[in-house]
């Protein structure tokens, strides 16, 4: 070849791949099915996980009966009312009220101010209040009466402190990375590396298989479009429909789950670029071994979806399974970048906390790209 | 030197012989075409010499290049549609169209002289995607997907199977004009008929090549006079004449019997007495011409006896 047709050729090769991932994105607009799956599932994930999935305790249904109606109950009452965690139902009859309105369920918990409330508390300096929970429950039940001994502590504290010094020992516990209890935390590096996983692992190694399956591949490889060079067109489309999503499921956590990016965004884009790549790669390898589409789909979704969800931490943890579980999440590609999520985006960690896991996520993708690269059929079978 | 050389070529599948030790050219600008029914091992040698497979045994080469060695050159150079319908569905006639133009670095207009005649055809249909539209239009449609870049060989497996008979005709014609623009054409095709449209023919069953020759001289080689005979009840007649120690073949062709005597000289008279043994109603008989199909039953047969 000489000097001056070498840009030529360049330019020529440079139209191929510019056509092919063009074809590329006509295949993903025009199926529904890809559509759905690229787009509906992670908003669907997310609104999922960060909504209905909630380990959190809300709108849990008190209702109340005072028998003393003074300064303090009213205080009290009012506090109750006006937090979130509870929503207030019609005052209580009798005992037999409870009973009946815990039965049908439309209250799990009900407190009773006694009579002389107030008066107590202010002669004798104390005074009780009678909390009863569902304890069906167990869970909902501690909660909801801890929320209760919070406001009501809370209560006697401004109390005190308007009176007189009184010296108290308050244990403040905090919650650290995450101290509203956000329940949605926890979840959001867990789904983006499950989608992650299904985009750019099963929807690249379907997207071969399909041209194999079709006979379009027989006519790729009899033309002057170089083998490998089919892989790296099916490969950039993937990545950019990952890293739109990327962009959405980092939109949705933060406007619509309040979860805060603590760390650096760039650093957190990187991470995940190179966590796409591995994906990719493992598909392009998964496609290369296997001739139809189901079987592909199969693959990916059996062999990469169930670890990513039960050995990566995010929905189990990892530090209470047996020893072999634990080796073979050491094997799994999202668990590593499971962990460099939670550190950046949640703890807000900067690149020298995550390097290891970092260097392994490259080492994970080089290898992984390689054998794709090299298994990839120039021929057929 | 020839566009196309098969030097004993075989390919097994396990234990399967699906091509037994095959040879044959095809010189340049020849419409060459690869005859034999399902499994005879037609598409096995086209994805050979089209470099998609590797033989078990034996040499080939496409314009020069070995089909092992310089795929990648062959690849640059030849035009493939397989058997099966191979453009993407849900892509437009022109979208397809495109993708490959520019896939083989060329584009529609540099070489639109070539496919116009076939093109104008679906042109009407430019938006419509490729998944849409009938039989003949989709063969059409490959047909200007594996032409734009003006291939030097032309590798057609199977191009007019489940196509109507009026696009079948349709189709090559178009194979004749691409003819006369000094292309290579390889096609196969099970339908016997299609056989004499071209320049020379290879019969194939089994895997093996039982004759390579032009479609006349074939018909020429068939050593026996031949008689078509018809009555009321055809398939007595049938039944008759193969237990027949005097009649050599008897196969059904549509309405009629081709048949062939065991004696070398054989007239419409000693049809008719042999016939006459079976009291057919209203018989016919008829010296005919030899078609492609009768020297290829006839040449099958041969081959299987020689086991």
């Amino acid at each position: 070849m000489n000097w001056h047709e070498m840009p030529q050729e360049l330019l020529i090769n440079m139209k191929r791949l510019l056509v092919f991932i063009r074809k590329e994105f006509y295949h993903v607009f025009r199926d529904q099915r890809t559509l759905l799956i690229l787009f509906g599932l992670p908003v669907a994930q997310i609104i999922l996980f960060g909504y209905a999935l909630s380990s959190e305790v809300k709108n849990i249904g008190i209702a109340m009966q005072d028998n003393s109606h003074d300064i303090h109950t009213e205080k009290i009452i009012r506090k109750i009312q006006s937090s979130s965690y509870f929503k207030t139902e019609s005052p209580i009859l009798d005992y037999k009220d409870i009973e009946n309105r815990f039965k049908d369920g439309s209250i799990k918990c009900a407190v009773v101010f006694p009579a002389n409330f107030g008066s107590d508390l202010q002669r004798i300096g104390g005074a009780k209040i009678q909390v009863i929970a569902d304890a069906s429950d167990p869970n909902t039940a501690t909660i909801v009466t801890n929320y209760l001994n919070a406001i009501v502590n809370d209560y006697q504290r401004d109390l005190n402190s308007s009176a007189k010094i009184n010296y108290q020992i308050v244990p403040e516990l905090r919650q650290l990375y995450n101290e509203q209890q956000n329940g949605s935390l926890n979840f959001i590096p867990g789904v983006i590396a499950l989608i992650f996983m299904i985009v750019c692992t099963a929807l690249t190694s379907v997207s071969v298989v399909r041209e194999k399956e079709l006979g379009t591949m027989e006519i790729l490889l009899v033309s002057p479009f170089k083998p490998i060079m089919v892989l790296i067109a099916k490969a950039i489309p993937y990545l950019v429909l990952s890293l739109i999503n990327f962009m959405i499921i980092m939109f949705l956590s933060v406007y619509l789950l309040n979860v805060e990016i603590k760390g650096s965004f760039l650093l957190l884009l990187a991470e995940s670029i190179l966590f796409i790549i591995t994906c990719l790669s493992l598909g392009l390898l998964i496609s290369n071994v296997t001739d139809s589409q189901q079987t592909a789909m199969l693959i990916s979704m059996m062999g990469m979806m169930l670890p990513t969800l039960l050995l990566t931490g995010f929905m189990f943890p990892l530090e209470n399974m047996p020893w072999i579980f634990q080796a073979i999440s050491h094997l799994i590609p999202s668990h590593y970048y499971y962990i460099i999520v939670k550190s950046v985006m949640l703890k807000g960690l900067g690149f020298s906390y995550v390097w290891k896991e970092t260097l392994i996520l490259i080492g994970m993708a080089l290898f992984l790209l390689t054998i794709a690269l090299k298994k990839f059929k120039i021929r057929l079978s | 030197m020839p566009a196309v050389t098969l030097k004993n070529i075989s390919k097994k599948y396990g234990d399967f012989v699906a091509v037994d030790d095959v040879s044959f050219e095809v010189q340049k600008g020849e419409l060459f075409g690869l005859i034999g029914p399902d499994g005879a091992g037609k598409t096995s040698i086209f994805r050979i010499l089209t470099t998609l497979l590797l033989s078990d045994g034996g040499s080939a080469t496409v314009q020069g290049h070995d089909v092992v060695k310089d795929f990648q050159e062959i690849r640059n150079k030849v035009g493939y549609m397989p058997g099966k319908f191979s453009l993407y569905q849900d892509l437009t006639v022109k979208e397809n169209l495109n993708f490959f133009a520019t896939i083989f670095g060329t584009t529609i207009d540099e070489n639109y002289e070539l496919i116009k005649d076939i093109y104008d055809q679906i042109k009407p249909f430019n938006d419509r995607r490729a998944g849409k539209l009938s039989g003949g239009m989709k063969q059409k449609l490959a047909l200007c997907c594996a032409l734009i870049h003006k291939p030097e060989v032309l590798f057609l497996d199977e191009p007019t199977t489940g196509v109507d008979v009026v696009s079948r005709s349709e189709f090559w014609e178009m194979l004749g004009k691409l003819k006369e623009q000094q292309i290579t054409i390889v096609v196969s095709t099970p339908y016997m008929d299609e056989a004499k449209l071209c320049d020379r023919i290879a019969l194939m069953q089994n895997g093996k090549i039982m004759s390579v020759d032009t479609p006349k001289q074939i018909i020429k080689s068939f050593p026996k006079p031949l008689f078509a005979v018809k009555a009321k009840n055809i398939y007595k007649l049938l039944q008759d004449l193969r237990n027949d120690q005097e009649i050599e073949s008897c196969d059904a062709f549509g309405e009629f019997l081709h048949i062939t005597l065991v004696a070398e000289n054989a007239n419409e008279e000693a049809i008719h007495s042999i016939a006459e043994k079976y009291n057919p109603e209203n018989f016919e008989v008829k010296k005919i011409e030899p078609t492609i199909e009768d020297s290829f039953i006839r040449l099958m047969r041969e081959q299987s006896d020689l086991k």
